[in-house]
């Protein structure tokens, strides 16, 4: 997918100002915040497992190699190819490659966040083969020729009005909005694909070392039906994915859907290990894994390796003052929200985003709800910082910090110049106590008042208390 | 290849000095091999008091629907009622390890063999339930066909109770008790497919089930066979 996260700015004015999209995002708090709030208390010590699920997950970022190699060798030893690919070309290629290989016509796929990193669906029209987006959301993207907003929830932007007319235009049947109806025509339409497809292709939730399993949690069936019913079978995951054992699955899955949807398990949890045995009667006779790196090697090591832990619930974006206003669009690439604030600019390079690790407002609940304890706000103040050391603020802003440091070092001429602010300040409010305009703050005080200062400067306050 | 030997060389360049500190302490391969082989488990739930009770109240809550049976010869009778009262026809396909269930007394016209798109009703066993979640867990086989829990848009999963465990750590290792190795598709299942990607509105019958049916029944060893 082309990253056009260089536009956030322009992007962002146009989201708020769509009135639709707002009302959408309004239904995502109410439904997945309330949701989580809901069902996270039943885990028995929160704090507890969350701090294993870190740990689970450090274990294996601090010794990426070693679970890899167990990975590929367990997984290798059950019948299935293990690939490795350094960019979102290389899986394209691959792809077409095995698609080639099988003489496979028609994909069905199920929703894989990193198959849209590669741009996978062009990639496989270019060389002939029909894919199929069967999860609905992505489906009902893949007709609106849209990209997702949310790695959950990718179609959250759009009401059932607008979907009731794409379905009504592109399957020629009778307009309905009425969301059961909607569900059922989509399954009519596609449950062909799932029984005609050659191949079946998934991302991987999680990659068990022990087993060489591929984990997926679905709740519409339709990651199951892609990875039961066609020959060929091609899952496509991060480096990153790997995980011990299935005991430390599990840990995991405790917070996954309770954190992303607010269920305590998704409806089904599928491990999938090896191709189908000769006696059985269904199951893919070819299965292939693809291990994506595209930038996330860089991380390891570095002091932004815990965004590695990410297992992708979404609950940093749902929460997420300036998500919950601008929706996942606005972001320009594949993940939104705090956690795409962050890997956007890693895997993308800085330059092609240097607005994101400032749409933040450091408030830290992301950091609270994260299941495996990313300090995210802290993540954003380093890709900050390195922002300022590499000279790509802006000239006044480069200033203002700098005289600010300055004043910072200089307690005096701190405390005189806070003096002499304070008072100009309270004579410009007026009577009203309140200043309408804030100079070089225009698009913050356009829509709200400024309060003055209460006449005298901390320090001096403390001063007096002091002498009381 | 190449890319496999480029990803794995970042990999190491990128963590050389924790390695190297590891294995001066001599822990690294060893630690490893440690968890590998003791699997730990990480902090549990409170264990319910009852496992059936606990099992029923979360499936009940997940949307799928419970009835208990009496003995095994009282299933097709229990589900030819819950057939009817749903207006469903009474017709389907079954695991081999039902086969003999008196179905076409009760008035069923059951078959035994794997699903395909145009069956209704699928009945399968079940390798063993989750008391902590409400889920069936289904392992893949020749007689255990992973397509008859999902085609179809009612499925029935007859379940003895001394197959409910508490969680699914619990589930792992009565697996490993039973078995070598997972088969090609462990799949847990916890109430008919469901999608909230309209308006976020729970809407039940995906790609998957409608409905969901647990038949309860004591001591019933002629669906253990399936295991």
């Amino acid at each position: 997918m082309q990253n056009t996260s260089i536009n956030f700015k322009r992007q962002v004015t146009i989201k708020l100002a769509d009135v639709r999209l707002q009302n959408a995002l309004s239904r995502l708090q109410t439904r997945f915040v309330g949701g989580r709030s809901a069902v996270i208390g039943e885990i028995n010590d929160l704090q507890e497992t969350r701090t294993a699920a870190a740990a689970i997950r450090d274990l294996v970022l601090n010794d990426l190699e070693h679970w890899l190699l167990h990975f590929e060798q367990q997984a290798t030893a059950r019948g299935a190819v293990v690939h490795w690919a350094e960019t979102g070309d290389d899986v394209n290629r691959i792809v077409a490659d095995i698609a080639a290989q099988y003489g496979v016509r028609t994909a069905a796929k199920s929703k894989s966040m990193v198959s849209e990193e590669c741009g996978l669906n062009d990639a496989l029209e270019q060389v002939g083969v029909k894919v199929m987006e069967t999860d609905l959301g992505e489906y009902i993207l893949q007709l609106a020729h849209e990209a997702p907003s949310h790695i959950v929830a990718p179609v959250v932007h759009k009401n059932k009005e607008e979907i009731a007319d794409l379905f009504a235009e592109k399957h020629r049947k009778p307009r309905t909005t009425d969301i059961a109806e909607l569900c059922r025509e989509a399954r009519e339409i596609l449950r062909p694909t799932f029984i005609n497809a050659d191949m079946g292709i998934s991302g991987a939730n999680f990659l068990v070392a022990e087993t060489g399993s591929v984990l997926i949690v679905t709740n519409e069936g339709n990651g199951r039906l892609v990875t039961t019913l066609p020959r060929v079978h091609v899952a496509i995951t991060g480096i990153e994915k790997v995980v011990p054992t299935l005991e430390d699955v599990t840990t995991l899955l405790r917070l996954l859907s309770r954190s992303a949807t607010g269920q305590s398990i998704t409806n089904y949890v599928s491990v999938l290990t090896g191709k189908k045995d000769h006696a059985d009667h269904d199951g893919p006779e070819h299965f292939h894994i693809i291990l994506l790196d595209n930038g996330r090697s860089s991380l390891l090591g570095s002091e932004m390796q815990e965004m590695l832990r990410c297992i992708r619930c979404g609950a940093c974006m749902n929460h997420c003052p300036v998500y919950q206003n601008i929706g996942g669009h606005a972001y320009g690439w594949v993940y939104p929200g705090p956690m795409g604030s962050i890997l956007t600019p890693l895997l993308g390079g800085l330059e092609a985003a240097p607005d994101l690790p400032n749409a933040s407002t450091l408030c830290g609940a992301c950091a609270v709800v994260c299941p495996v304890k990313i300090p995210l706000p802290d993540l954003l103040r380093k890709l900050r910082q390195r922002q300022m050391d590499r000279g790509m603020k802006s000239w006044q802003e480069t200033l203002m910090l700098k005289a600010w440091a300055w004043l910072a070092l200089h307690p005096m001429i701190y405390a005189l110049t806070t003096k002499i602010g304070v008072r100009l300040m309270c004579l410009m409010g007026g009577k009203e106590k309140l200043l309408h305009t804030l100079p070089g703050a225009r698009g913050w005080s356009d829509g709200r008042d400024f309060p003055v200062p209460a006449g005298l400067t901390f320090r001096e306050l403390y001063q007096q208390g002091k002498h009381q | 290849m190449n890319a496999r030997d480029n990803i794995l060389g970042k990999i190491r360049n990128a963590q050389v000095r924790t390695n190297a500190q590891a294995a001066a302490t001599g822990l690294h391969t060893e630690t490893i091999n440690r968890h590998l082989a003791q699997h730990p488990r990480g902090p549990q739930p409170v264990p319910p008091d009852n496992l059936l009770a606990c099992f029923k109240e979360r499936a009940l809550k997940l949307s799928s629907d419970v009835l208990q049976a009496a003995d095994y010869l009282e299933v097709p009778t229990l589900l030819m009622h819950y057939l009817s009262e749903k207006k469903l026809p009474a017709r389907g396909v079954c695991w081999p390890s039902l086969a003999e269930l008196p179905w076409s007394a009760a008035g069923l016209d059951i078959q035994s063999r794997p699903a395909n798109d145009q069956d209704l009703l699928g009945v399968t066993g079940a390798f063993c339930a989750i008391a902590e979640t409400g889920t069936l867990m289904m392992l893949s086989g020749t007689e255990t066909p992973a397509t008859t829990s999902l085609l179809p848009e009612t499925h029935v999963a007859v379940l003895d109770p001394c197959r409910i465990v508490a969680t699914m750590e619990d589930a792992w290792d009565l697996m490993r008790k039973e078995y070598k190795q997972p088969p090609r598709a462990v799949n847990f299942i916890s109430g008919p497919s469901r999608t909230a990607d309209i308006e976020q509105t729970v809407t039940l019958g995906a790609h998957g089930p409608y409905r969901v049916l647990v038949i309860l029944v004591p001591f019933a060893e002629i669906t253990n066979d399936a295991r």
